[in-house]
């Protein structure tokens, strides 16, 4: 296990009180809602980002806001840190917890508490999974448009907190576009809603301040979300190309000609191989790269939009053009690619970056980043959003070599800095958890931080929400 | 003496030195909205207009960079060139504040100023990637980015878009654009009564033809935007906009699904993006008065129950965008903010903000919605964090 990112020293004052803490825990909440004995914690220890583990005090699961009031203010009262978590499914370790952490999990919430088909929204608590809201609104023609690769697993909870995409957000947006309340409760345990029905709030947007603050500014119990009318079809085509540079070079045409289809998904030839070997989508084997664009409305308008995208597609040498014939074909290419990660999971340990880059730099980023590959001798698969430029390169690696996965872990630094020289970001949905927070000064100034970090601290002045995380422990404010 | 910086650096060294001496600022842009939000208590004004000029802008990665005070008309006419927009069409405020001067980009994010499509396309705020700003200490700070996606760490740009200028001075924005739609059409039914329209609204929403603008336009002002050659009575409106096969055939669709509850006709293009030029600019109430004028944004089925509460009250004049839901209402002699904001809470909630009405008026009503003491306590720690000396357009937002 590497070493590298370091979390905060544990509060010996709260070590020292763990027995009286689990004591008083378990007078706060119902029988049932707290787990102290070690093997109850263990599951709790990591998330998906399973190279860094730490098994937490406790875990609390709260069955109402009140309950997770309730332990918030008794927390903040003793100063103890508290990691939300939803279905732990963060790619940057947002829900790994510390030794001397309370994690606050909200798989009890899991209620649909409304749904408004009239004004288009639904109301759920925090626990619900992402793809539940769409199920539960489908029979009656509409969906819940961000749909990150994790959505049978991931929360609605856990998606506000990091802001989460999905492969349909290049026409929809991502979570903060699609979000429009919050019931939330504050570090002292006091509940605030923010925003409602309505498409906008008064005063300052704290709720956009909140999407994707990573259970710093509070825990999310409930959110009123964005529904939308299910398109009349939908259409994915795929397109093989001999080089990731004449995809690229496609992509940005695509996008240039003023075309949106509702995705661009990217993969390279060892991607390809790796979710053609899972899902048996009928990848073509034979190419370099694999373009997987959907189109959606009505029979007419997906073959205008084909027709228009098929022709830019030539005009970069596309060697392969395959069109879903059904439903059931549709539904396995994109089963082939959000299984993308789990599948090379099945293959080699991985991890997941998320850097975003500009479009006319996504030939440049991904020549570049093959050769830093190869400058550590690893191996790796890409698979991403091409149209909103957020790269998504798996880098292999064996977790039980210590230094294959230094090597790992470096290389995904670098390859992180590239996408920000490129004139990109660290990340694009996964968020900076623990992962990519000791990189935030190559993409923001000490005083930029700051700045977050004062406006961090107008919801949280004693810094307990999941505070190893976002913001490098070097330069952050005296407690 | 009004400042009027040219540089970023030069905007941070006044502010530095307005901070130094604790003196109050008036922030401004082109200052068309001049009269929007509380009166602030400044002595001197700092106004964007010479930080002006398009940064960089790239058609084919559909964003743009431009200085905060650089006019719509010059970001207009660069976009127009490229057959691009910016698509949550923000609206004009001249028309109905009787301001003059020109709208800056600066401007129109600082108040979040969002038109029709924001239904659809989202708000201002949902299309602003990055910005450069300077806080209350002069620092010159920098977040988000020019990238689709960007979850790096917190997302200021949110915070700042609609802060009206009281927690830093936009310098530099970075937004989103979008392609311009080949065709537009825009299907009218007319004689709903605004319940009716309520209905049909949500209606055409749920149908998949992707509806880009639904309004319903009163009897009493139908006629401002409508021309009097079409049946009577009030008119809904609904837009289309897409490829030209494709607008057609979801106009027949909505026409047909229409006509089952009211005679209905189809807009042609030009006519369409007069109409909804029109709403956005809420065309009826540019009427060179001072009458109270309220933006009221609640949930889409609540705003017709809302005009109907206040009817009973007192003399109200309403239309209604945003599917139902963002509900221009001039009032015809008091303000009534009270009994507006009471009748709000009672609908569901929403809030109300005061657009124009005459300085007698404006002195004793807060232009925007109270917030609940938590958030209201929230919202003034935060402007602490960035103005820790209170120097930005004191007294604007609360």
């Amino acid at each position: 296990m590497p070493e590298t990112i370091a979390f905060l020293e544990p509060k010996p004052s709260v070590l020292a009180r763990r027995h009286q803490i689990v004591e008083d825990l378990t007078d706060i909440l119902p029988p049932g809602c707290l787990i102290s004995e070690k093997r109850g914690l263990v599951p709790f220890e990591t998330d998906a980002f399973i190279a860094y583990r730490q098994v937490p005090l406790a875990v609390a699961l709260p069955e109402t806001t009140a309950q997770v009031a309730a332990v918030l203010k008794y927390c903040s009262r003793y100063g103890i840190p508290v990691v939300p978590r939803g279905a732990g499914t963060s790619l940057s370790g947002g829900a790994i917890p510390q030794s001397d952490a309370v994690v606050i999990g909200l798989s009890k919430m899991s209620g649909i508490l409304d749904i408004d088909f009239a004004n288009r929204t639904a109301t759920v608590q925090a626990g619900v999974t992402n793809i539940n809201i769409s199920e539960a609104v489908s029979a009656d023609g509409f969906f819940y448009a961000p749909d990150p690769s994790s959505q049978l697993a991931c929360t609605i909870g856990g998606n506000i907190g990091m802001n989460s995409g999905g492969a349909h957000c290049l026409k929809y947006g991502v979570t903060t576009n699609n979000l429009l309340g919050v019931k939330m409760v504050l570090f002292d345990g006091t509940v605030i809603e923010l925003g409602g029905k309505a498409l906008d709030a008064p005063g300052y947007d704290l709720l956009g301040l909140v999407c994707g603050s990573e259970g710093q500014l509070g825990i999310v119990t409930e959110a009123t979300v964005r529904l939308l009318a299910k398109p009349e079809g939908s259409r994915p085509v795929l397109f093989g190309f001999m080089s990731s540079e004449e995809a690229g070079a496609c992509v940005a045409e695509v996008i240039g000609s003023g075309i949106i289809p509702v995705a661009i998904e990217f993969m390279d030839k060892p991607a390809i191989g790796i979710c053609e070997a899972f899902a048996q989508a009928g990848y073509p084997m034979d190419v370099e790269a694999l373009l997987i664009v959907e189109v959606e409305g009505s029979e007419a308008e997906m073959e205008a939009m084909l027709a228009s995208i098929i022709e830019i597609a030539r005009r970069h040498g596309v060697a392969t053009i395959r069109e879903s014939q059904s439903a059931a074909q549709a539904a396995l290419i994109w089963k082939g690619r959000k299984s993308a990660f789990g599948a090379t999971g099945r293959i080699a340990d991985y991890i997941c970056m998320d850097g975003t880059v500009p479009l006319s730099q996504l030939s440049h980023v991904l020549k570049k980043t093959a050769e830093i590959i190869d400058g550590y001798g690893l191996r790796v698969a890409n698979v991403f959003h091409a149209g909103d430029g957020n790269m998504h390169p798996l880098i292999l690696y064996n977790i039980n070599d210590p230094e294959d996965a230094a090597r790992a872990e470096a290389a995904g630094n670098d390859i992180l800095k590239l996408c920000v020289d490129a004139g990109g970001c660290l990340t694009g949905e996964h968020g900076v958890g623990i992962e990519k927070r000791d990189l935030m000064l190559h993409q923001f100034t000490q005083v930029d931080l700051n700045q977050q970090m004062a406006a961090r601290a107008a919801f949280d002045p004693q810094w307990i929400m999941n505070p190893s995380k976002v913001f490098p422990l070097e330069g952050r404010p005296a407690a | 003496m009004n400042y009027e910086p040219t540089s970023e650096m030069e905007a941070a060294d006044m502010i530095r030195q307005a901070a130094g001496t604790g003196m109050p600022l008036a922030i401004s842009g082109g200052g068309t909205r001049s009269g929007f939000g509380n009166r602030v208590r400044a002595d001197r004004a700092l106004s964007t207009r010479k930080l002006s000029g398009i940064v960089s802008y790239n058609p084919a990665e559909m964003t743009m960079s431009a200085k905060a005070g650089t006019p719509m008309a010059e970001i207009e006419a660069a976009l127009a060139g490229n057959r691009q927009m910016l698509a949550f069409e923000p609206m004009d405020y001249r028309g109905v504040m009787g301001t003059s001067g020109e709208p800056t980009i600066g401007g129109v994010f600082a108040a979040n100023v969002s038109g029709p499509r924001r239904i659809t396309a989202g708000a201002a705020r949902d299309h602003l990637l990055g910005i450069r700003f300077i806080n209350g200490a002069g620092e010159a700070i920098k977040s988000g980015g020019r990238v689709m996606k960007n979850v790096t760490g917190l997302d200021l740009v949110k915070l700042l878009c609609g802060s009206h200028g009281t927690l830093g001075l936009l310098t530099e924005v970075t937004f989103k654009v979008l392609p311009l739609p080949p065709a537009a059409a825009t299907i009218v039914a007319f004689g709903l009564d605004d319940a009716q329209a309520a209905a049909a609204m949500a209606h055409a929403l749920a149908m998949p033809v992707e509806v880009s603008g639904a309004a319903h336009l009163t009897e009493s002002v139908r006629y401002r935007f409508v021309g009097s050659s079409h049946p009577e009575g009030a008119a809904t409106v609904l837009r289309l906009e897409g490829l030209p096969a494709s607008v057609a055939v979801r106009a027949e669709k909505l026409k047909a699904a229409f006509a089952q509850v009211a005679p209905a006709t189809v807009l042609d293009h030009e006519a369409t993006e007069k109409l909804w030029r029109d709403i956005r600019d809420v065309k009826p109430y540019a009427d060179g008065t001072q009458k109270p004028l309220w933006r009221v944004s609640v949930a889409p089925m609540a705003g017709h129950q809302l005009v109907a509460a206040l009817r009973l009250q007192t003399g109200v004049d309403a239309f209604y965008d945003w599917q139902g839901g963002l509900v221009w209402l001039r009032m015809e002699a008091d303000a009534e903010a009270e009994m507006l904001r009471r009748f709000i809470k009672g609908i569901g909630g929403g809030h109300a903000t005061l657009v124009r009405a005459s300085d007698a008026v404006r002195a004793v009503t807060p232009a925007f919605e109270p917030e609940p003491a938590p958030v209201a306590a929230l919202s003034a720690r935060l402007k602490e964090k960035f103005d820790p000396k209170g120097i930005f357009n004191p007294g604007k937002m609360g």
